[in-house]
């Protein structure tokens, strides 16, 4: 993933927009695809509740829409999916944050420093090609069945995403700011803070949006795998109970949370990089 | 009095190992591009500098403003040797060089910011030099929110706004349309004649050289030293109309012919200036 900063000048003349308007023209697009594709997605909606109900599939199995709703409801109503979703959160968010303390002064060291970079590519690269889930084995064996195991995998889920884009921001800076920033007498610990990191930032964020969403499934998975709580847990328990409108209530409940959290990431990222000419017609 | 003093400077670039290129009929790892260079600029002095692409203007000027080191020869600023940056200099680039997260106010505060002025004070100045350049208003536009001729405004007001003792400029006109360069060129002349700051212009177009500089500085195809020094007596304040008057053509023909066999020695180069760029 590169970055080529905004240098490109626009033509004298053509030089009011603004970004007040800018945005408003993003909303207006986002909320106007949000309503062209709700028919589509109603319409599966209807689907899903209709289909158990003329026998086209197994109610045990599949059970209608409304079904799962009450399920859902339920799970709500008696603060169960609170509890669920809170430590799901927790686990992915202490492995996150875990990454970032660690990838992104790493990033810069290896951004920055080729002798560094050369010494520790080999070895990251190795590492970052190792999946996380066939890790989650090795984590239990040697953090236990605990927090520590779920902690550790979305640690490293997250953090090759963060360490990547740090040092492909730190790289793609340009040369010419540098070059302006001495001249102007910047001194190295300057050069770092006013110069080379807010450069990386848009880079950084991007990694950011990535490892969030990792860290997420990959904790999800691991509590399928080896837990007593979290929504992964509650997906996996409710399928083995058979009690499948409480498992699709859990899925619902994560694909919602994670739109959410995808919306929140572009939002965060486009504030982070508002000063960017294209920062307002970005892809998802 | 002189201000800055180039002695003797010669700069050679290593090339890769493995790149070589054919200088003067040998292959070399290495290009000389100054070689032997003199040169003394009097304060409050406007010197332009012209040269066939790849003459080391522009290398010339990084020497000057301690962004390299020469091979050989040393560059000083009021008889003291340049080792790196100096305070006393800044620097207008080609490309602009703001920082596109900030804006344009804040990108001239940056200079004052990293020398410790405070806040209050770097605003306050920041906004006199922004409107010094007409740009009153546009504070708080990003640099892409802004047309090429208003970034290069932002940056000289930047390099200006440290009240630098010598102005270093590289080509700063030349990616600007044609209009917006004599515009330009109109400012920058009206605010130096009030601050009299000591200017080095690289620029390659002779027009631009005669129209803005007391002295224009013809240097020699690669390796680069003067080759000679062209007076520039017209009157100052320089009015528009100067460019129509038959003075103002006499010396553009002067420093053309001066530059005419450079130039012609500078395209059979076309190899090295390929691999320097």
């Amino acid at each position: 993933m590169t970055y080529v900063l905004g240098r490109s000048a626009p033509v004298a003349g053509k030089t009011d927009f603004h970004r007040p308007a800018l945005s408003a023209v993003a909303r207006l697009w986002g909320s106007s695809t949000v309503l062209a594709g709700l028919p589509l997605l109603l319409a599966l909606c209807l689907l899903w509740e209709v289909a158990p109900r003329l026998g086209w599939m197994n109610p045990i199995f599949f059970p209608p829409l409304s079904a799962v709703l009450s399920a859902l409801w339920d799970l709500i109503a008696s603060g169960e999916m609170a509890r669920h979703i809170g430590i799901s959160f927790e686990r992915a968010g202490l492995g996150f944050l875990l990454a970032t303390v660690v990838a992104i002064p790493l990033g810069f060291l290896m951004g920055r420093y080729a002798a560094f970079e050369k010494a520790t590519d080999l070895l990251v690269q190795t590492l970052r090609n190792t999946s996380q889930f066939a890790l989650l084995p090795v984590f239990v064996l040697l953090l236990g069945i605990g927090e520590a195991s779920k902690i550790a995998i979305t640690f490293y889920a997250a953090v090759f995403f963060l360490l990547v884009n740090t040092i492909v921001g730190v790289k793609s800076v340009d040369s010419l700011l540098l070059k302006a920033a001495k001249s102007m007498g910047t001194s190295d610990w300057d050069l770092f803070r006013k110069v080379i990191f807010p450069s990386a930032i848009p880079s950084i964020v991007a990694g950011m949006r990535l490892g969030v969403k990792a860290s997420l499934f990959s904790v999800i998975a691991a509590e399928m795998l080896a837990a007593r709580s979290g929504i992964g847990f509650l997906i996996q328990n409710a399928q083995l109970m058979l009690k499948a409108a409480d498992m699709y209530a859990g899925i619902l409940v994560l694909t919602f949370v994670g739109l959410l959290l995808n919306y929140a990431l572009v939002w965060i990222e486009r504030r982070a990089t508002h000063w960017r000419a294209d920062a307002g017609d970005q892809p998802h | 009095m002189d201000r800055i003093t180039v002695a003797d400077i010669a700069k050679t670039f290593q090339l890769k190992p493995g790149q070589t290129v054919t200088v003067d009929g040998l292959r070399s790892n290495s290009i000389t591009v100054l070689s032997g260079l003199d040169l003394s600029i009097r304060q409050g002095e406007f010197i332009t500098l012209v040269g066939p692409s790849g003459s080391g203007k522009s290398v010339l000027l990084d020497i000057v403003a301690g962004l390299t080191d020469a091979t050989a020869g040393t560059a000083s600023i009021d008889g003291e040797a340049i080792t790196g940056p100096d305070p006393r200099m800044a620097y207008v680039f080609q490309q602009y060089a703001l920082f596109p997260w900030r804006t344009a106010l804040e990108n001239i505060e940056y200079a004052l910011e990293v020398r410790g002025v405070g806040r209050a004070e770097r605003r306050a100045r920041a906004r006199h030099f922004l409107s010094l350049f007409g740009l009153h208003g546009f504070e708080d536009r990003y640099p892409s929110q802004l047309s090429g001729g208003m970034q290069q405004r932002v940056a000289i007001a930047r390099a200006l706004s440290v009240e630098p003792e010598v102005l270093l400029m590289d080509e700063p006109f030349a990616a600007l349309d044609a209009q917006t360069r004599d515009i330009l060129q109109s400012e920058l002349l009206r605010i130096w004649e009030r601050l009299r700051t000591t200017v080095i212009f690289v620029t390659h177009s002779i027009d631009e050289a005669v129209y803005l500089a007391d002295r224009v500085v013809a240097i020699t195809a690669r390796p680069g030293r003067v080759k000679e020094i062209i007076d520039v007596d017209l009157p100052r304040p320089r009015a528009e109309g100067l460019r129509n008057s038959p003075e103002f053509a006499h010396l553009k023909g002067r420093v053309w012919n001066v530059l005419r066999d450079e130039v012609r020695a500078a395209q059979k180069d076309w190899a090295l200036s390929s691999a320097t760029h």
